[in-house]
């Protein structure tokens, strides 16, 4: 195999595992006989797909503003506890135990809770793609601060800079590609989020669409929601991927740099 | 010699605290440093000769003694001090030049001036560049470098913003034997222009005789300061004179007195 051809498979692989995939999918209903209220067929799913993509899209869409308003909220509030933790043990010491317990509570269980507090409507599940993607973030900013090398921090201190100095001068810029990994991680929990909530109740949303095709035992619609949240959780990953290696191209030391 | 010197360290001792118990890392360290004089600290590993840095330099208070730097007691970390590690901890995500400029965007005055005169100060950092054999490589980034142009580019960012202490912690430890023979040549060079005053730690005995007016041995941990030795061979100094007798037996009492601390 010449380079040329390594180079096309290497394209084509992701394509490929999908489509077999597919087609094993496809098969096992049509040998097995299984009723399209269990397992919809693929092609019967495209079918739905194309015939209500209207719909589709009106919900796709308003999952995907109620995620990414969760996931900016994420990044913000992600950016600044990290640093916090990440700049201070004292502040690790205090936050760091609570932060793993709130992380350990399924937001399934938050979502009840939300509603009584906010209604019916989008904002339950702002917050909880909110509150399920920024732990990630967090982790890997406080991380990326607290790996500073001692010798840099010495460096800076030896010029007489102050703790602000080094957090911007040093701290941010090194933190910058542990945040761009733990985009790429905290927007499919956002979608998770979004759809969590939606799902357990809500009046909007892909989640709502795929619930309620599931009340009139339409499979097939179900499970084009489905496919519809993995389009758009794959797409949102391939942007946060992008996004990483433009901004921070000197962490890849020029590996990928094509 | 006019008011004393520059820096003067009394009976300076340090124990870091291990959990509950005292490991003495330091031990009744004393010396004078005269201004412009380059001086290089030799002795076993582990006997405490980063921590004397950190200590002259007070980024470390000393558990006992003083450090005197201009006349005054050191108590936490001076102006006007270089640093250069044996890692080159240049930032990857600046390109050569900027990483050069840093100090400038940190120390007074400079940080003051920076954004209006930053013409100015490029200008500066290519000339520094360009002298230690560095010129057109401003726009790499570090990890664009081979191991000895990063440390040539970590030696302008000691400098840049014209300390009078440069502190050297075995800079040249991590390169091959040539380059770093030639690292000693450009640094010898930049002292003889600029006349900094600097603390060189090695373990390399010919590092140290080539670069220091005066070299001290240290004991193993604690460490104390077991001889102080003159080097009084003419400078410029070369790669040739290393090999001169008058060199060799230098390296060859220092290198004697070591042997004691590891019998």
């Amino acid at each position: 195999m010449n380079d040329t051809q390594r180079y096309w498979l290497g394209v084509a692989m992701p394509w490929l595992a999908m489509a077999i995939f597919l087609i094993v999918w496809q098969l096992a209903c049509v040998v097995f006989q299984i009723p399209e209220i269990i397992l919809p067929t693929p092609t019967r799913i495209f079918t739905v797909f194309i015939q209500r993509w209207d719909i589709l899209l009106q919900f796709c869409l308003e999952t995907l503003w109620t995620t990414l308003i969760g996931f900016f909220l994420a990044i913000g509030f992600g950016l600044l506890l990290g640093l916090a933790i990440g700049a201070s043990p004292f502040i690790y010491a205090g936050l760091y135990p609570l932060l793993i317990a709130f992380n350990a509570v399924p937001k399934v269980a938050i979502v009840p809770i939300l509603m009584i507090w906010l209604g019916v409507g989008a904002l339950p599940a702002v917050i909880t793609a909110f509150a399920i993607s920024f732990f990630p973030i967090v982790v890997n900013v406080a991380t990326g601060l607290a790996t500073i090398e001692p010798e840099m921090r010495d460096v800076m201190r030896s010029l007489g800079a102050s703790q602000w100095e080094i957090l911007t001068k040093v701290g941010i810029p090194r933190a910058m590609p542990y945040l761009f990994a733990s985009l790429k991680v905290a927007i499919t929990l956002a979608f998770i989020g979004s759809v969590i909530s939606e799902t357990v109740g809500g009046n909007r949303g892909i989640g709502f669409l795929m619930l309620s095709a599931g009340a009139r035992n339409d499979s097939a619609t179900t499970f084009a929601g489905l496919f519809a949240i993995a389009i758009m959780g794959v797409l949102m990953y391939a942007v946060c991927a992008l996004i990483e290696q433009r901004m921070t191209r000197w962490a890849f030391r020029g590996a990928v740099m094509t | 010699m006019d008011s004393g010197p520059l820096v003067e360290l009394r009976q300076v001792s340090l124990a870091y605290r291990v959990g509950k118990e005292r490991m003495p890392a330091l031990g009744d360290a004393t010396m004078a440093i005269r201004k412009g004089e380059f001086i290089a600290v030799v002795g076993p590993s582990g006997c405490g000769k980063s921590t004397l840095m950190k200590l002259v330099t007070g980024l470390l208070p000393p558990s006992g003694g003083e450090v005197i730097v201009h006349g005054q007691k050191v108590k936490g970390p001076i102006k006007g001090v270089g640093m250069a590690f044996q890692n080159s901890t240049l930032m990857p995500w600046r390109t050569t030049l900027d990483n050069i400029l840093l100090p400038l965007e940190v120390v007074s005055p400079h940080k003051q001036r920076f954004r209006a005169h930053r013409a100015e100060y490029v200008a500066k950092a290519e000339a520094l560049l360009a002298s230690v054999g560095l010129g057109g490589f401003g726009d790499k980034y570090p990890w664009q470098l081979s191991g000895g142009m990063q440390q040539r580019s970590n030696l302008c960012r000691a400098l840049i913003h014209e300390p009078e202490i440069l502190m050297l912690d075995e800079p040249f430890g991590a390169l091959d034997a040539f380059t770093r023979e030639e690292l000693w040549g450009v640094m010898q060079k930049l002292w003889l222009e600029r006349k900094f005053t600097a603390v060189l730690v090695t373990h390399d005995l010919r590092e140290a005789v080539y670069l220091a007016d005066t070299v001290y041995v240290m004991s193993r941990r604690p460490g104390r300061i077991v001889l102080t030795k003159t080097i009084d061979l003419p400078r410029p100094r070369t790669l040739e004179s290393t090999f001169e007798p008058a060199f060799v037996d230098i390296v060859h009492e220092l290198r004697e007195r070591i042997h004691l601390e590891h019998a």
